[in-house]
């Protein structure tokens, strides 16, 4: 691999490249011609006021949507390349490696904890047990899978601390310990593009602060690229390196937390046209904190 | 019970609010009156020269003051006055049941004059009523407690679905036990037997849809044409090519599954109430296909003279053809009747306890949690790339396959098949055991079964009360534990489980 310095998001090494993606509802234009890059081993953040547009770039990513228009190229490290507006929604999970999370939690709410993390491996352990056939009469490759996907879901349980509810229904999980069971499962099917809508929302500072260092860790250690939806600036400016703004669907700035901050198209997103233009940031950052 | 409950329920009474309550019991008395006066209004009676209608005033009337009785007797509950309830109620109940009884033992007492209805049943029905709401307000009195919260109530179900859960490791086993040694009991005459091997038939089906309806979550209500379609596979085989049950057995699972993967296919796209009606059309189309292909399926002839199942090649007759062995011959037993039955029941209690030791396994297994998966989110599915298409079709080809079975097994049983042993009731008995049963529930499937074949069936002589029970049944156990009686899942894998697997092999190092 390159070193960091080298790795600016240009279009060659990018894992992810949107190019020109629109999407349109009837009359709705939900996405306009939307392009930018996001890198392995970085948290790049998309921010925008409400109905922006950030869950349907997720959609169109992750196949629930079909875009109108645009390119979407994944650049899979051992794969190779993936055009995902060409593929269906399972197999975009399955083969290219891109995983997410809702922003309405999505978990099997009557299965326990460590089932939601092993049903995320079932690619996997379904070639392993011979599409059923073989698992059906114990084989040992099977039970050697099985081991395998336990493991990984032991991992991380421990990583979110949720072993000691691994037996419980995910259902009956607090708000919080649900947000990040979301995240583990998604993680349990390793991907490498993790795509996370809105994590932090309704988490208390406590548990925003164990998401943060949660995020990090993942983009540190499993050398993955991750896109965050978040409406919770200090999240967003602590933990990203790279961020996309959108606003009634345009891509209205794009660059370094720093940059965006301070960037008057921005300020005038959030604030609304009339508003003084010559805000300070810091200002700007918490009317934007207290909308979320 | 616990005193947290009975603290919770003495809490201050408020005044009664009389007008409210008349108004209340007074709309239940006119609904009540206009279902009666719809559904027991009018009698046809045979006249001299044709028939008569008769407008049973009485009836409709006594109909609608039982309803505002009853009502008014809820409301009084439900707002923690259950004495007056308990005094009223508990003696009318009693002089009901002993002025039923009476004429039995005591014909010269005349207690048959304070009956209220012409018909027996329906003053069993209002007694049993009576006697249930005085009882509730006697508990209720018992335990100066005002009526649960339905949370608690659930609550308590689901730690009593969970024990007899826990206890079904050792209550299963119990079970199959007893089944085993049943054909064996000095009691087990014939009718008896009969009435288990149907038992066991539709537990076995019930296990089937289990696999669809409970595990994956796809309401059909029409697994009966996968019955069917199992049925006259095993009868056209046999009858055109001369094969045995044994041969054809896996050909009717096959047939089977493949009209499920071909009723899942269109509906792939469909959920809830959508998809339960496609399947109830399937489920119909299958059998007017049966009842129409008059060239292939004899229609409404039926088919006749399915071959009996043999016993390794032996068949269960009395007098079998030149040259051959039949059982009792073979063995050199006495021949006996009794012997065939008994060896159909051993047949359907093994394709039972097939159907369900590959239900328990599958469930831990990969497909089998997709299929669970899929019942809980199908849009989180698809974010695992799980490929929701193939889950699905899986669950209907496999559920399917055991309906096959069922239906291979009806046809050798009865030695006779026609589309109508393959109505829509059928498919709303099968889904109604496992809805009745709990969801997902292999236990509650058996039950279930017991108690809407079984007792039935014992008690015909009360015919055509037997479907008023049911639906009764059903209607209160949707009201008072939607989830089924033993709804209660447990998870296919446990901590403990998981960190065995993980530390039985080596080392097994930390995953990337
Ligand atoms: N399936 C759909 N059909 C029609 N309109 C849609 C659909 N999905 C999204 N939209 C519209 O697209 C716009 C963008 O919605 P989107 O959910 O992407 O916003 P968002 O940026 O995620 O907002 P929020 O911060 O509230 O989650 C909204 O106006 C929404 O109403
Ligand atoms: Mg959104």
């Amino acid at each position: 691999m390159s070193v960091p310095a080298t790795r600016a998001a240009s279009a060659e090494n990018a894992l992810l490249s949107v190019e020109h993606l629109s999407i349109r509802f009837g009359g709705l234009v939900a996405v306009d011609d939307v392009s930018f890059t996001a890198t392995d081993r970085q948290i790049t953040a998309i921010i925008g006021p409400n109905g922006a547009g950030k869950t349907t770039v997720f959609n169109c990513l992750t196949g629930f949507y079909k875009p109108t228009m645009g390119r979407l190229a994944l650049r899979h490290p051992s794969k190779g390349e993936f055009l995902l507006e060409r593929m269906e929604g399972f197999h975009i999970a399955q083969t290219a490696g891109v995983a997410r999370t809702f922003q309405n939690i999505r978990l099997f709410p009557a299965m326990s904890v460590l089932e939601n993390l092993i049903v995320a491996q079932h690619n996997m352990l379904m070639r392993a047990s011979g599409y059923t056939v073989l698992g059906l009469f114990g084989s040992k490759v099977y039970r050697e899978a099985e081991k395998e996907a336990v493991d990984l879901a032991l991992y991380w349980l421990d990583r979110i601390g949720l072993t000691n509810r691994a037996d419980d229904a995910a259902g009956n999980l607090a708000y919080g310990a649900q947000r990040r069971l979301e995240i583990a499962r998604a993680m349990c099917t390793r991907p490498v593009m993790l795509c996370l809508d809105e994590p932090a929302a309704g988490l208390n500072p406590r548990e925003s602060g164990e998401l943060t260092r949660l995020l990090m860790a993942i983009r540190d250690e499993e050398r993955i690229g991750v896109l965050l939806i978040e409406h919770h600036m200090d999240v967003v400016m602590g933990i990203s390196d790279h961020v996309v703004v959108l606003d009634y669907g345009k891509k209205i700035s794009d660059g370094s937390p720093q940059a965006v901050r301070d960037d008057p198209a921005v300020i005038r997103a959030y604030l609304g046209e009339e508003e003084d233009e010559d805000l300070p940031p810091e200002v700007a950052r918490d009317i934007g904190e207290e909308r979320s | 019970m616990t005193s947290a409950r009975a603290s919770s329920a003495t809490s201050p009474r408020s005044p009664l609010d009389f007008p409210s309550a008349l108004r209340e019991s007074g709309v239940v008395a006119l609904v009540t009156f206009g279902l009666a006066f719809a559904l027991v209004g009018f009698r046809a009676e045979d006249v001299p020269g044709g028939l008569d209608i008769r407008f049973r005033f009485d009836e409709v009337m006594a109909v609608t003051a039982v309803g505002f009785i009853g009502r008014f007797a809820w409301i009084l509950l439900r707002q923690g006055r259950a004495f007056p309830v308990a005094v009223t109620a508990l003696p009318f109940g009693a002089a009901m049941v002993a002025a039923l009884l009476g004429p039995l033992y005591a014909p010269a007492a005349k207690l048959e004059r304070f009956v209220v209805f012409g018909d027996l049943v329906v003053n069993w029905l209002l007694a049993i009523f009576a006697l249930g709401f005085g009882g509730r307000a006697a508990w209720l009195i018992w335990h100066e407690a005002s009526s649960i919260t339905p949370e608690a109530r659930e609550e308590r179900m689901d730690r009593i679905g969970a024990a007899i859960q826990q206890a079904s490791r050792y209550v299963g086993p119990l079970l199959l036990g007893l089944a085993l040694a049943l054909p064996f009991m000095p009691f087990a005459d014939r009718r008896l037997l009969d009435i288990a091997i149907l038992v066991l038939t539709y537990v076995m089906l019930g296990w089937g849809l289990n696999i669809v309806v409970g595990l994956a979550g796809l309401l059909d209500l029409g697994y009966v044409a996968f019955y069917a379609v199992g049925a006259y596979s095993y009868a056209l085989l046999a009858l055109h090519f001369d094969l045995g049950f044994w041969t054809c057995l896996p050909f009717a699972g096959i047939m089977a599954a493949f009209a499920g993967i071909l009723l899942g296919f269109p509906v792939l796209r469909l959920r809830g109430d959508y998809l339960a009606i496609v399947t109830l059309g399937f489920g119909e189309m299958v059998r007017i296909i049966l009842l129409n292909w008059y060239k292939f399926t004899k229609g409404p002839d039926g088919l006749s003279g399915i071959p009996r199942p043999t016993f390794f090649g032996l068949p269960m007759t009395a007098n079998p053809p030149e040259g051959t062995q039949s059982f009792h011959q073979f063995f050199g037993l006495e021949y006996s009747s009794v012997d065939r039955i008994i060896f159909l029941y051993f047949l359907i209690l093994a394709l039972a306890m097939i159907t369900n030791l590959f239900t328990l396994r599958i469930r831990k297994l990969p497909v089998g949690r997709a299929w669970e998966a899929l019942r809980e989110d199908e849009i989180a599915c698809r974010s695992l790339g799980i490929n929701p298409r193939n889950t699905k079709l899986t669950a209907f080809a496999i559920g399917a396959m055991f309906g096959g079975f069922g239906g291979a097994f009806f046809a050798t049983r009865q030695g006779f098949i026609s589309p109508e042993s393959f109505t829509f009731i059928e498919s709303a008995i099968i889904l109604s055991i496992v809805v009745l049963g709990g969801m997902g529930s292999q236990i509650g499937v058996v039950f279930a079964a017991i108690l809407l074949i079984g007792l039935p069936e014992f008690f015909r002589e009360l015919q055509q009360y037997r479907m008023l029970a049911f639906g009764a049944a059903m209607v209160t156990i949707m009201v008072w534990r939607p989830r089924g009686l033993l709804a209660h899942r447990e998870p296919t894998i446990r901590l403990e489980d998981a960190r065995l697997k993980s530390a039985s092999a080596d080392s097994g190092g930390q995953p990337p």
